[in-house]
Order: structure tokens, then C-alpha cells, then sequence
């Protein structure tokens, strides 16, 4: 299999090593974020629906629950384009 | 390549062509042009918006002072209160400013948010962080460094852990967070509409049918941008009135 691998031109290789690395990379980065945007918003939903007259305070927290969650998933984006063979 | 596809590399997706000028770093390319353009847009609105003003708005003056209301009302009171309100003018531009340049995103002709190059989310973010340590500096003098890294609240022996990271997270990470986060989203906007045009353009020249579905998918996407666009412009701006509330008000 090395051989094999070894026997391909080499840039090719790096080339296509470089791209399932970009797949991983932002993959994984949106595992975390992904799910806790869906626990951020789930509960803000809950909030709301029982106080429905505190949702105006509610919703702006939510956003920036959501904004500092995002940030990760987005520091792998671009760390995705970072990355170069 | 993918699937006989052949999507440009992001370097054409992002890069423009230096149109006249300098060369090099001051060369002025279409970005720079639309950036400009956006400065024109929001000074010249928010001009005759309140040129003549009425009691009862009408027109511009309507979209300008729900403009207004919205940062004073749905950003400060919600953030920092009424002693925010000095900073009105300050939020309200930096909130239009990234709208406008945002929303280029999905013009005709233009198609190009400003904010998916990274100088300008970089320069907005320096300049925030500036502006908070100054707020902050001015209403707790030096005790401002000692209340960002010493929480209280905290057991002592757990300062050694909490002050390095609280320090990290307030100076260095903070204008990091906020440039990505503008650049980030609106650079996957961007790549996500080319996409989904190309791979419109092919299947149209290819099967005639195919296109659609990715066709329809352009048309929702594009309406998914300009929420996008508006949600970073507030975002950035709720951030932005964040950070200068906790600046000047300690933690307690």
C-alpha cells in the first residue's frame, strides 16, 4: 500500500491528503458549536413559550449565546482555508 | 473538480483586480470601491433623512428612525442601559456601516460583501477594542485590569487559573472572535452563492431540468443572506455594546 501511495506523484498525494484534512478540520469544528446552537435555542424556545412577555430580553441573550457559540465552528472554517499542502 | 464540476479556486472567488492606483497593499480594487461606496451610502442616507424633519416621519426619515429606535431600544437599553445611550451615533454607524457592506453581497453587480476580506472586520474590531479599554480605563481607572482578571467571587487559589485565561479571553481573543466572526460568515455566504451558481450554470448548459433544484436553492439562499447580512450587522453591533457595558460596569 506504501509502495503503492510512494509510487504516485508525490504533489498529487499532498494535494489530495490536503483536502480530506480541510474536511476534518471544519468537520470536527462543527460537531460542538452545532450541537450546542441547538441547546442555546431549544432552551431559549422553552423561555419564551413560558414567558412570553419576557421574550424581547430573551431573544437578544439568545443571540449572543449564539454568537459565541458560533465563533468556534467558524475559527475551524477558517483555519480550514489555512490549512496548505 | 468535483463531479465534472469545475468550481474556481477561492483565490478568484475573492480576489479582485487592481483597478488603478498604487499598486501593492494601496492598490484600489472593486472591495475597496464597494467599502467607499457603503461610506457614501450611509452618510448620504442618514443626511436627508434628517434634513427635514418632521413630527410625523415620512419616507426615509421613517426607515431612519426606526433605525435609530432599534439600536436605542433593542441593542443599549437591552445591554448596557440608560447611561449607554451616549454611544448611540457610534453603534448606529458601526450597525449600518456592516449592514450596507454586508447586503453588497447579494446586489446585482456588485456581489461582493466588503466584509468577506479580512482588513476591514480587523480594523472595526482593533477600533472596538480600543474604544471598550478606553471606557473602561476612564470609568474604573487601573482597577480596570484588576477587575477583568479577578473576578469576584472566585476561591483565591483558583485566580492562578482564572486570571490568565480571563485575561487572555478579554485582550486577545475578543477582537479575534469578533473579526472572524464577521469574516467567517460572510466568506461562507459568498462561497455558498457561488456554488450554487455554478453548479446552476452547469446543469442549465448540461441537462436543461436539472438546474431546477439548485436554481430554487440560489433564489432561498440568497434570501438566507440578506437575514445573514442583518444578523452579523446586529450581532457585531450587540457585541460591540457589550463588551463597552462590561467595561463600564465591573462584574459583581
Amino acid at each position: 500500500m506504501l509502495h503503492v501511495l510512494a509510487a504516485q506523484d508525490s504533489g498529487e498525494l499532498v494535494q489530495g491528503l490536503t483536502a480530506v484534512g480541510r474536511g476534518i478540520v471544519y468537520g470536527g469544528a462543527a460537531i460542538g458549536p452545532g450541537i450546542s446552537i441547538g441547546i442555546v435555542v431549544g432552551n431559549a424556545i422553552t423561555a419564551m413559550a413560558r414567558q412570553p412577555e419576557a421574550a424581547g430580553m430573551v431573544r437578544t441573550t439568545m443571540f449572543l449565546g449564539i454568537a459565541f457559540t458560533e465563533a468556534l465552528a467558524l475559527f475551524g472554517f477558517v483555519l480550514a482555508f489555512i490549512i496548505s499542502g | 473538480m468535483i463531479l465534472g464540476l469545475d468550481f474556481p479556486p477561492i483565490s478568484h472567488a475573492i480576489e479582485w483586480r487592481d483597478l488603478f492606483g498604487t499598486h501593492g497593499a494601496f492598490a484600489i480594487n472593486k472591495v475597496v470601491l464597494l467599502m467607499w461606496l457603503s461610506v457614501l451610502v450611509v452618510a448620504v442616507f442618514f443626511f436627508i433623512a434628517s434634513r427635514r424633519q418632521q413630527l410625523v416621519p415620512t419616507g426615509v426619515q421613517n426607515v431612519a428612525e426606526s433605525a435609530v429606535d432599534f439600536v436605542r431600544e433593542g441593542i443599549i437599553m437591552q445591554t448596557i442601559g440608560k447611561e449607554g445611550l451616549f454611544y448611540t451615533p457610534f453603534l448606529l454607524t458601526v450597525f449600518s456601516f456592516v449592514f450596507v457592506c454586508n447586503i453588497w453581497e447579494i446586489i446585482p453587480g456588485a456581489q461582493m460583501p466588503v466584509n468577506a476580506r479580512m482588513a476591514l472586520p480587523m480594523l472595526m474590531a482593533l477600533l472596538v477594542w480600543v474604544i471598550f479599554n478606553f471606557v473602561g480605563v476612564k470609568n474604573q481607572g487601573i482597577r480596570y485590569l484588576k477587575n477583568v482578571c479577578f473576578p469576584p467571587g472566585v476561591p483565591w487559589p483558583l485566580y492562578i487559573l482564572v486570571a490568565p485565561i480571563e485575561f487572555v479571553s478579554t485582550f486577545l481573543v475578543r477582537p479575534l472572535s469578533l473579526s472572524v466572526r464577521l469574516f467567517a460568515n460572510m466568506l461562507a455566504g459568498h462561497l455558498l452563492l457561488i456554488s450554487f451558481a455554478v453548479l446552476s450554470t452547469a446543469l442549465w448548459n448540461s441537462t436543461k431540468v436539472g438546474a431546477v433544484l439548485p436554481g430554487a436553492l440560489l433564489i432561498g439562499l440568497t434570501g438566507f443572506e440578506i437575514l445573514v447580512s442583518a444578523l452579523q450587522a446586529y450581532i457585531f453591533t450587540i457585541l460591540t455594546a457589550v463588551y463597552i457595558g462590561g467595561a463600564m460596569h465591573p462584574e459583581h
